[in-house]
């Protein structure tokens, strides 16, 4: 304990570990920047930095990398909470109600978008609405981030489901899509499509969210409170889910850490369903041979939809003024979104206008095949135990699995589904 | 005059060593008290309020609908459940295998030091390393032991992590390879204390290798089954980490056992006074069993 004061005191206020224990805000060049990118990710982040350091000597960025899912909103949360939070943080929108409502995050206002050059018509306008909690801006959308699908170009040459221009011919609608697999399960010879269901629930929750969006069903209203959900829709989408796995197209349980991607890059499926960011890790096993598009429009009862979250700078709510350095991390927000393209190139669709709407962007494949579904982007409902990597995932995603594998049928799969809805919504909310 | 001296001598040593005493236990108790009875206490205190991860404060007064809700619940019950048969499924095989490995490895004269080490090796590695690697093992379509039942001619061969059939057996299985040495090594410092001359005088008496086991050696093992006994199933009880890397309490919460479900209900939902609430009910629980098996085992011992 001695010594670690003494530390502290020696370091002086910079080092973290004499912040953590006499609550200074620091000097003011300080921006403590946290986020949860890995990978690809991490790695795009990392030159998008270098150019802010270069732009801004004389900000001292310090960039923390965090493990995704719930930990990582359980540590920004208790940091805020005990007076020791970052300038400035990435969050998912869709964890946005939670920490604006429990008013942990400082609202951004107009002026302030002013004066930083970030005007709201240079934000993408699905990312930007789903940026506001109770008609206040609480963040900085950087990217929309939807469920997309992949396919092998030299399985769908072979099936032959491509045109003249060498993309997948129309796969909209339950049997077009279907029978799209159906042809490349005979070229692969083991499935023709590949879907991560075992370990991994925000899987199955997109794919799930997809379907049922496109039957233009609502969740939940009152911030989670009240469960308006469509029990014939949930059948329906889980019907359809259950037709794929079914009809052996694709199978019954595919691992969430690696096994569903695999499938695709050794060539044992043609199709592959998931998020953009996997981008890189089929890109690095596939090189040139695969493509990717929106996810299909299998029913039209609804406009377009499909599952997507946004990235988002947040500053989470400082004791005071000169440890908030509000300024500093609005410059820092701004940088990176003007170095949007480096983020596209892990797949993510810009939220940043200039950005989405450059050439370079459009030219950069195969990103800019896909990068409609930014306008069909349906974002997770707004409660306080949804969002990214949440209870609600996790009670959906286990019908979702079990529907695939065969356990459950698709109409008590959705039964369950609205008494799990009910059972979170009828709970104590933490906000 | 000397022996009022010594007298008083001796009654300062005894004053000094008996100050000595406290003196060392001042920094385990300081941290005892701050980092195992305060939280303790908080969380007794947390599990009256709506209390919230979100937000400051102890939130708002609940009286006892924490416990109200927490014994009602059936994702409470079938959690305890889980934990309970996770322990069932390591606890028996973990003692007896870890046994028998260690008779067998007491017999080798030379080359011992192999086997100890073999079976040791496992439980030096963190758990997250266990993890990562019964994953690949068990990974549907692509993992190594979805291909070696195949390679036995089993059609279909079972989802090892997505059925929830065969999900805690899979993580048990994990468990065991990579805990057994610690009770295992127990086991063998207990055997190797064993005299030689009670060897040879069972053998002496006409008793064979099997009866030796069983009437001689087991016997005398009984102060090391206790302890492995009770260490084992508080372990056990308190299963975490290999399961929520592994599954998270998936498929269908088939493997969430009850530490998990507080996590997930404390942190990821934020309602820590809930958490709280149902925290202390398991700690309870865990006493509860630990006293009544150690009460169980001491008996076997006795009447030994």
């Amino acid at each position: 304990m001695g010594s670690l004061t003494a530390a502290g005191a020696l370091g002086g206020c910079s080092s973290p570990v004499g912040q953590a224990f006499t609550g200074s805000a620091g000097p003011a060049s300080l921006l403590n920047f946290w986020h949860p990118f890995t990978g690809g990710d991490g790695a795009q982040l990392v030159t998008m930095q270098s150019g802010f350091r270069k732009s801004s000597p004389d900000v001292e960025l310090k960039s923390t990398t965090l493990v995704w899912g719930s930990p990582y909103y359980t540590k920004l949360t208790l940091a805020t909470l005990g007076n020791r939070p970052p300038q400035v943080a990435i969050t998912h929108v869709s964890r946005l109600p939670t920490l604006a409502a429990s008013g942990l995050l400082r609202e951004i206002s107009s002026s302030e978008l002013d004066e930083h050059g970030l005007k709201p018509d240079r934000f993408a306008k699905g990312a930007f609405e789903s940026a506001h909690h109770g008609g206040k801006l609480y963040a900085l959308p950087l990217d929309t981030h939807p469920f997309v699908l992949y396919y092998r170009t030299d399985v769908a040459k072979k099936a032959g489901l491509l045109d003249d221009k060498g993309q997948l011919t129309d796969v909209d609608g339950p049997d077009k899509f279907l029978d799209a697999m159906r042809a490349a399960k005979e070229v692969t010879g083991v499935w023709g499509g590949s879907i991560a269901t075992v370990k991994d629930p925000a899987t199955c929750w997109r794919l799930f969210w997809s379907l049922y969006r496109q039957l233009g069903a609502d969740l939940v209203t009152d911030g989670g409170r009240k469960v308006v959900m469509d029990v014939g829709a949930a059948e329906e989408a889980l019907a359809f889910i259950r037709r794929m796995s079914a009809e052996k197209l694709i199978p019954p349980g595919a691992d969430g850490d690696g096994g569903a991607i695999t499938l695709l890059t050794s060539g044992k499926a043609g199709f592959l369903m998931d998020g953009e960011w996997q981008l890189l890790a089929v890109q690095g096993a596939v090189k040139d041979k695969f493509d990717m598009r929106t996810f299909p429009r299998i029913f039209r009862d609804a406009p377009y939809a499909c599952a997507a979250d946004s990235h988002a700078f947040i500053l989470p709510k400082a004791p005071s003024e000169k440890a908030q350095r509000a300024d500093h991390a609005l410059d820092f927000s701004r940088s990176m979104l003007e170095a949007s393209l480096d983020w596209a190139k892990g797949g993510h669709i810009p939220a940043w206008q200039p950005t989405a709407k450059s050439d370079a962007y459009q030219r950069l494949l195969p990103q800019a095949h896909y990068a409609d579904a930014a306008e069909g982007a349906a974002y997770d409902p707004a409660a306080w135990y949804s969002g990214a990597d949440s209870n609600l995932y996790r009670r959906f995603s286990d019908v979702v699995a079990s529907v695939v594998g065969g356990h459950t049928r698709p109409g008590p799969g959705a039964t369950r589904m609205l008494a799990a809805a009910k059972d979170l919504a009828g709970m104590e909310a933490p906000v | 005059m000397s022996t009022a001296t010594s007298a008083g001598t001796s009654a300062r040593t005894a004053g000094s060593t008996r100050w000595t005493a406290s003196g060392m236990l001042l920094p385990f108790g300081a941290f005892y008290v701050m980092f195992l009875l305060g939280p303790l206490l908080y969380t007794a205190v947390a599990g009256f309020f709506n209390d919230s991860l979100v937000k400051d404060g102890p939130g708002k007064w609940v009286g006892t609908a924490n416990y109200a809700e927490a014994l009602g619940s059936p994702e409470f019950w079938s959690s305890l459940g889980h934990t309970l048969w996770f322990t069932v499924l390591t606890t028996v095989p973990l003692m007896l295998l870890a046994l028998t490995l260690a008779l067998m490895t007491d017999r080798f004269s030379r080359g011992k030091w192999f086997f100890r080490l073999a079976f040791f090796a496992p439980f030096m590695l963190p758990s997250s390393v266990i993890a990562l690697l019964f994953m690949w093992i068990y990974a549907d379509q692509i993992g190594l032991a979805q291909g070696v039942v195949k390679w036995f001619g089993v059609q279909a061969a079972p989802s090892w992590l997505g059925d929830p059939n065969w999900a805690m057996i899979s993580i048990a299985v994990a468990t065991i390879w990579w805990t057994i040495g610690f009770n295992f090594v127990i086991y063998l410092a207990a055997l190797q204390e064993i005299p030689r001359d009670v060897h040879e005088a069972a053998a002496i008496d006409g008793a064979g290798p099997w009866q030796r086991i069983r009437l001689v050696i087991v016997p005398m093992l009984g102060r090391a089954t206790t302890l492995v006994a009770v260490l084992q199933l508080v372990a056990s009880l308190k299963v975490f980490d290999q399961i929520y890397m592994m599954t998270n309490g998936g498929p269908d919460d088939a493997t969430r056992p009850s530490l998990l479900y507080i996590f997930q209900t404390g942190f990821t939902d934020g309602r820590a006074g809930y958490a709280s609430t149902v925290a202390l009910l398991l700690f309870l629980i865990i006493l509860l069993i630990s006293l009544v098996w150690f009460a169980l085992i001491r008996r076997t011992e006795k009447e030994v």
